[in-house]
């Protein structure tokens, strides 16, 4: 089973490499696309801002790369939202792989939204074995509304898309590296998830 | 629902832990990463290091320390203490640090906030205010809360909010080490008048503390540190009692 971690300058790598290797499997980080096409599974993490994130992906070239991936690929936080259409933040414009746009939320809530929340309407393999209204950690200011590729919902102000799906292409807001137990299981799930 | 979150601190110097009272007099309580095992296993929903280290030595210490916490420990934690430039936090977070705090070198050059927020984003910088009630008034101290300054903390703070940061981490100077209680008063003015996530500090000494905060205090979150180590109160035992009182929590 060969992961590799696309490593873009942009995300906290290490703690999602020790995640994978709590779970007994050796992750790799490279920016090489021969590397990350060859791999059996692709995460692709972010933190930070999304216009100056998508900018280091273009100077790599990995914008051009990721959307042709045919492996599971697994978005996490900031890197789930560079995967859809668009994000407001930065008015950045995103991979397009899910078709929906990422929006602020409103300051009706505290922003950045901190914490452990629940996940419910669970669909797809990813979440094999997770019981409805798990609590898993997120980080975030930004959001993809409730779509046709939402795969898990969480409620902060109003409903919207914890996890996405397209094809191969799967997305968490939240970070499974981070959130104990569940979280463990989810990226496990992602590890046995079909190989295309 | 956000579920409010229950944050033990772990005070480290030289790589070990300790917890001041009222910031002297300090007790060794254990294996900072082994300690930080056991309370990610006990339901802790976040941790925080703050490094009390003055030297050189002692910092470096601390970015290897952070490694060995994000091998084992699958919960975010934050690490604060002595951070005083960009290139400072971006070995802890390349280290695995989910987040940094920053206090007295941000009231000293309040353009470093700005400068970590452009760099790193808002989600990972905390700042952390230490602050004492003197003749009503709440004013800022730095250096592990020792040096007063004239700074008003509700005009800190939302400066703080402005320039960019992500979550406020709050320390009464006149409750911490007292385990009487939470400063809730000035607690829910900033929870009441900022818009981003607050943490309280200082006073837990009960679980009914924790209730009053995070109901009178309105707090998003909860740190301590003795009532924990010394195991005085139980983080599972804790959140029930939470539960019971209708506080949203991660059970």
């Amino acid at each position: 089973m060969k992961i590799v971690i696309i490593d873009y300058g942009a995300g906290n790598i290490q703690s999602i490499k020790f995640a994978f290797q709590r779970l007994g499997y050796e992750a790799i980080l490279s920016s090489d696309a021969d590397v990350i096409m060859a791999a059996d599974k692709v995460i692709f993490p972010g933190v930070g801002e999304a216009s100056s994130a998508m900018k280091k992906l273009r100077e790599s070239k990995l914008d051009l790369i990721i959307p042709k991936l045919k492996q599971p690929v697994l978005g996490i936080c900031l890197g789930m939202q560079l995967m859809c259409h668009s994000s407001e933040e930065g008015a950045t414009e995103g991979l397009g792989i899910f078709d929906v746009d990422v929006v602020k939320f409103s300051n009706k809530v505290k922003v950045p939204q901190i914490g452990w929340n629940q996940i419910t309407n669970l669909k797809s393999d990813l979440f094999n074995n997770i019981k409805e209204k798990e609590h898993i950690y997120l980080v975030h200011s930004f959001y993809a509304p409730i779509c046709e590729e939402t795969i898990a919902e969480a409620e902060y102000g109003l409903g919207y898309s914890a996890a996405l799906k397209k094809d191969n292409f799967y997305g968490t807001q939240f970070h499974p590296e981070k959130s104990s137990e569940v979280g463990e299981k989810i990226l496990k799930n992602f590890i046995d998830s079909a190989t295309s | 629902m956000l579920t409010k979150r229950i944050i033990p601190c772990l005070d480290i110097k030289n790589g070990r832990t300790v917890k001041g009272i009222n910031f002297v007099d300090l007790r060794d309580a254990g294996d900072p990463v082994e300690l930080a095992e056991i309370y990610a296993k006990s339901g802790a929903d976040e941790l925080v290091f703050l490094d009390i280290s003055a030297t050189e030595e002692g910092r470096r210490t601390l970015a290897d320390l952070v490694l060995r916490v994000a091998e084992k420990v699958n919960i975010p934690f934050t690490v604060g203490g002595g951070i005083s430039s960009v290139k400072d936090v971006d070995i802890l977070l390349h280290n695995g640090a989910d987040k940094v705090s920053i206090n007295s070198s941000a009231v000293k050059n309040p353009q470093l906030i700005n400068d970590l927020v452009a760099k790193f984003g808002s989600q990972c910088i905390v700042v952390a205010i230490d602050a004492k009630q003197i003749d009503g008034e709440w004013k800022v101290h730095l250096v592990g809360g020792k040096v007063p300054t004239e700074l008003n903390l509700f005009t800190w703070a939302k400066e703080v909010e402005k320039r960019g940061a992500g979550e406020i981490l709050f320390t009464s100077m006149n409750h911490d080490g007292t385990k009487d209680g939470f400063a809730n008063e000035a607690l829910a003015k900033l929870s009441t008048e900022l818009n981003i996530p607050i943490i309280a500090s200082g006073g837990a000494g009960t679980m009914q503390h924790f209730t009053d905060t995070f109901v009178e205090g309105k707090a998003d979150a909860a740190l301590a540190a003795s009532v924990f180590h010394f195991k005085e109160i139980e983080i599972k035992d804790l959140k029930e009692e939470l539960k019971r009182n209708n506080i949203p929590v991660r059970l």
